[in-house]
């Protein structure tokens, strides 16, 4: 936690509501996402028990495993989850732009939309991710067959939660609570954020309690921890459900077998007692939306969902075009690929975010990777002259009341010219302020002297932060798979559908 | 302590030896040398460099900063490169576009102020004219182009500083000596690479992107030579028996040198003008002058990162272990040394901690400005004759794994000659008994051992006999 969302989470408690970290929405919101609200049964690592699913919010699908110890209804409940969620993501593959030709890739069609899955909180996302676990190597054909649709699902769920979810900026796959926690700071633990209904009771705590009871913050919190009302958001469900509630449905079915009627009413009943527990769920996570939704959209986000949009388009022509399930483990050279992939990420999202939010700017600024001052002095004529042809050099003088921790030839930037990367010649301490001399190198124009207005003025405001002047190289060339060496232990196998893959004893 | 001093540079011969043995007898693909900190593994990669040009064949060399590299291009040139160094070896350093050579590359490219010209640094393979011993970082090899094999590829490879590079970085170089031979050297007590990501994805894999590079080689070959560098060339007899108690315990090492080799002195106190209050300022200092350590402990206290009374106790400290014009004695320098600003380091787990004491050591005075002050991250591969450190836990509520991290105190530990003095607020082990072990346990993941609490243990136990109290 950096030292500004503590002091946020502070003033937060003494306000008694939660307060903004950030002026606009870092993240993209799909016009249809589809929300999915998973819980999986007590016990076993990837048994689904009930969902609630869709895209329209007073239309939520049930779906339920009468018996979630019953392995074949498990893939049954996979078989109608995929039916929606490939249904939804079929709908994002209509139309399509062309892509130009660049000097590595030529020229492709890219998705006008991509799917988007909200899951209330991270364990939702790790439930995705066992479940499509659990999918991905299944086979149509074989002992154990299961709908064709199923191993797809398997592939989709593991794209969503384990290649999406957790690159920064990425909004194909979100957990609500975490993208709630990171625009609003509150006054309670970063443990009891992670209960959706005392997140927002925070932020809107007139949405709980009478109408018009002008509840705080933490009244309304301490109303959420209700689990009646409020119960979990799962993937896990209350343990006071499960031996109270939950045993005794299941149980009246085994009872009821061989007579149709009273089956039929024992399932009813276990739908209508997991439609309760789930539907404030759904509610809420709606609710979420909407104060997201209200949020402006950040300057970086049509960017950021372009390369969404790219990497589905690549990943359902891969889809279709039969690659392999991906592999339990990935190989070295895969494992590295995605390090530098999610570290590029990492970086890249960083410093959109500093740009596009004057808040997230100010974080740095708290811990000296930024400064914010005054331009005191400007040489703007200052020129290079040890090479052929002098260059414009010109230097800066910016008067600053922050503490100043960056060294001598650091290269910052500012977001009124992100692409201006000025370094650091000297900091001297006057009184209690800094004055950083800075040397500019680029962005000037091609000309002898600086373009107009390429040189920051005397009395100008500047804020300059490292992460604003963070550039991206593409990573260093890896071997070929097929040429990993024998530091890592030489290429790996080629993966084999096996049936051994069936009889994983966690299933 | 076991030998005389010929004995224990005869024992450390023959680890070089029996490395060279194990290298140029091809029986395996790989050689690992473990070095404890200041156990000449410089010296051993540079040696090594030598003993593998003499067969005629390529040797590329690898570290992990420009700094490294230029500080092994100098040293090779200097043994190897020289004329009358016997070898008269060709260097070449491979450098980034816009590389300045720094000062002690330049002596080695010839010209008119040039001790010789062995180097030729260039920005390509093809443009160093095929010299015995190249040497770049590794993020300049993996970016190299693949030379043709077997023609253009390496026989040898030397990866220095290996536990501190990162598997992936190893996969994107080891291409380029996958046929030939490769020596990994580093300092597995040290700093573990990092990831600016979580790779919790990758625990247990055998290639965990985000492991060191030593870490994922032995995994996959377990049978790989592993020798040990035997003393400790740097750290004093003071000092190596508590450094390898707390972060080598199963790989035991000694000091190079005896106790009476090594000695520091500080004129009385009452001769130097100065604060009055300095008392237990210069009561730490003759403590750990005379016994190569002290604690210098504040009251206890929750703080925030920056605690000005320990920021402003570090830069207290070395104010005054210089201006008391301390010297120091070892073999090398028989009729004592001043310890002068630059001789000193003052270390931090943090950067604004180091910022903060940076500015508090500009306060004391303009003569403070050669002291290093850095973060243990930066002052891994250095050496000072004393270290003054602001312990990582001090006037923290949690201990957190980045701060529990072995290598993180081990580094600030085993950076000085003479003594060390570590400024930290009262209550650490209190800490360390109450803060549970929160990190989560991984399949396949080798334990570590020691792991930070042990290793913090051991440290504060010691330093316990040496404590001085700040005044209230």
């Amino acid at each position: 936690m950096s030292a500004l969302a503590a002091l946020a989470r502070v003033e937060a408690f003494e306000a008694g509501r939660a307060v903004p970290l950030a002026t606009v929405r870092h993240v993209h919101l799909s016009a249809r996402p589809l929300v999915f609200v998973p819980v999986l049964m007590a016990g076993e690592a990837a048994a689904p028990l009930a969902a609630l699913v869709g895209t329209d919010r007073t239309d939520p699908r049930l779906l339920v495993v009468d018996q979630p110890r019953d392995r074949d209804q498990r893939f049954v409940f996979l078989a109608e989850l995929a039916r929606i969620v490939l249904d939804h993501v079929a709908q994002c593959r209509g139309e399509t732009e062309l892509v130009e030709a660049t000097r590595n890739h030529e020229q492709w069609e890219r998705h006008l939309d991509a799917p988007q899955l909200v899951v209330p909180n991270p364990g939702g996302i790790e439930a995705m991710r066992l479940l499509g676990r659990s999918a991905r190597f299944r086979s149509a054909q074989g002992p154990y067959p299961v709908d064709p649709l199923v191993p797809v699902l398997g592939r989709y769920l593991t794209w969503f939660a384990q290649d999406r979810a957790p690159t920064a900026g990425s909004s194909v796959c979100l957990a609500l609570t975490e993208v709630l926690a990171a625009h609003w700071a509150t006054g309670q633990s970063a443990l009891e954020d992670q209960h959706l209904a005392a997140l927002l009771a925070w932020i809107v705590p007139d949405r709980f309690g009478p109408a018009g009871a002008g509840l705080t913050g933490p009244q309304a919190a301490a109303l959420a921890e209700d689990p009646d009302r409020w119960p979990s958001a799962g993937p896990a469900t209350d343990p006071e459900f499960d031996t109270g509630v939950l045993s005794a449905l299941i149980a009246a079915q085994q009872r009821a077998e061989g007579d149709a009627d009273a089956a039929h009413a024992a399932r009813r009943a276990l739908r209508e007692a997991l439609r309760g527990r789930l539907q404030p769920t759904w509610d809420l996570l709606w609710q979420g939306l909407d104060l997201l939704r209200a949020l402006p959209e950040a300057g970086h986000d049509e960017h950021r969902w372009r390369v969404d949009r790219g990497r589905f388009t690549d990943f359902a022509r891969a889809v279709d075009e039969g690659a392999p399930p991906q592999p339990r483990r990935e190989s070295a050279v895969a494992a590295a690929r995605r390090l530098a992939d999610l570290e590029a990420a990492q970086e890249a999202y960083d410093k959109q975010r500093a740009l596009d939010d004057p808040l997230m700017l100010a974080a740095y600024r708290v811990t000296g990777e930024a400064f914010a001052g005054t331009v005191v002095a400007v040489d703007a004529e200052r020129r290079d002259t040890s090479g052929r042809t002098p260059k414009p050099r010109p230097r800066v003088w910016l008067r600053t009341a922050d503490q100043v921790v960056l060294r001598q030839g650091t290269k910052v930037a500012c977001p009124q010219r992100p692409n201006q990367r000025p370094s650091i010649v000297s900091v001297t301490r006057q009184g209690a302020d800094c004055v950083v001399e800075l040397e500019l190198s680029n962005d000037m124009g091609r000309k002898a002297v600086p373009d107009e207005g390429s040189v920051p003025e005397p009395g100008e405001s500047r804020c300059y932060a490292t992460v604003l002047a963070a550039e991206f190289f593409p990573p260093p060339p890896l071997p070929d798979p097929e040429q990993t060496p024998w530091t890592h232990g030489g290429p790996p196998a080629q993966y084999t559908p096996a049936g051994a893959d069936h009889d994983e004893d966690w299933h | 302590m076991t030998g005389s001093s010929a004995e224990r540079s005869a024992a450390a011969r023959a680890v070089i030896d029996a490395v060279t043995a194990d290298l140029l007898g091809a029986g395996h693909r790989g050689v690992i040398v473990d070095s404890p900190p200041g156990a000449g593994k410089s010296t051993l990669v540079v040696e090594l460099a030598g003993r593998l040009a003499d067969t005629g064949e390529p040797v590329m060399v690898v570290a992990q900063t420009n700094e490294q590299v230029d500080d092994l291009v100098d040293r090779l040139a200097a043994a190897h490169g020289a004329p009358g160094s016997g070898r008269g070896l060709t260097i070449g350093r491979l450098s980034a576009s816009g590389y300045v050579p720094t000062q002690r590359v330049a002596r080695h490219t010839g010209g008119p102020h040039a001790a010789d010209d062995s180097v030729t640094v260039a920005g390509k393979v093809a443009d160093l004219g095929a010299p015995a011993v190249t040497v770049a970082t590794a993020a300049k090899w993996a970016r190299t182009a693949q030379p043709e094999r077997p023609a253009g590829g390496w026989r040898w490879a030397i990866l220095d500083e290996a536990y501190q590079m990162r598997s992936d970085g190893l996969l994107a170089i080891a291409p380029r000596f996958a046929d030939g031979t490769a020596l990994f050297v580093g300092d597995p007590g040290q700093l573990d690479p990092f990831a600016t990501i979580d790779g919790e994805r990758w625990a247990g894999s055998p290639w965990d992107p985000t492991d060191s590079a030593v870490a994922v080689v032995r995994a996959h070959n377990p049978r790989l030579p592993v020798h040990r560098l035997p003393y400790s060339w740097r750290l004093p007899a003071t000092a190596a028996p508590l450094v390898c108690r707390a972060f080598y315990p199963f790989t035991p090492f000694e000091a190079g040198s005896a106790p009476q080799d090594r000695a520091m002195k500080l004129p009385g106190a009452a001769t130097v003008a100065g604060p009055a209050d300095s008392g237990p300022i210069d009561q730490a200092l003759d403590l750990a002058a005379e016994t190569g350590w002290a604690l210098y402990e504040l009251p206890a206290r929750h703080t925030v990162r920056t605690d000005t009374e320990a920021v402003d106790a570090c830069a207290r400290l070395a104010a005054r272990l210089v201006r008391r014009e301390a010297s120091v004695f070892d073999p090398g320098y028989p009729g004592g040394r001043p310890v002068t600003a630059d001789r000193v380091a003052i270390g931090a787990a943090h950067r604004d901690q180091a910022a903060g004491i940076r500015a508090a050591l500009d306060r004391h005075g303009a003569d403070l400005a050669a002291v290093t002050v850095d973060t243990a991250n930066r002052l891994q591969g250095r050496e000072y004759d004393v270290c003054i450190v602001l312990h990582p836990l001090s006037g923290r509520r949690d201990a957190t794994a980045f701060h529990l991290e072995t290598g993180r105190l081990c580094v600030l530990l085993s950076r000085h000659r003479h003594a060390c003095i570590v400024v930290s607020r009262a209550g650490i082990p209190e800490l360390l008994d109450a803060h549970p072990h929160t990190e989560p346990v991984h399949l396949g993941v080798p334990v570590k051992f020691p792991d930070g609490w042990e290793a913090h243990q051991a440290v504060l136990a010691h330093l316990g006999g040496h404590r001085v109290t700040a005044a209230r």
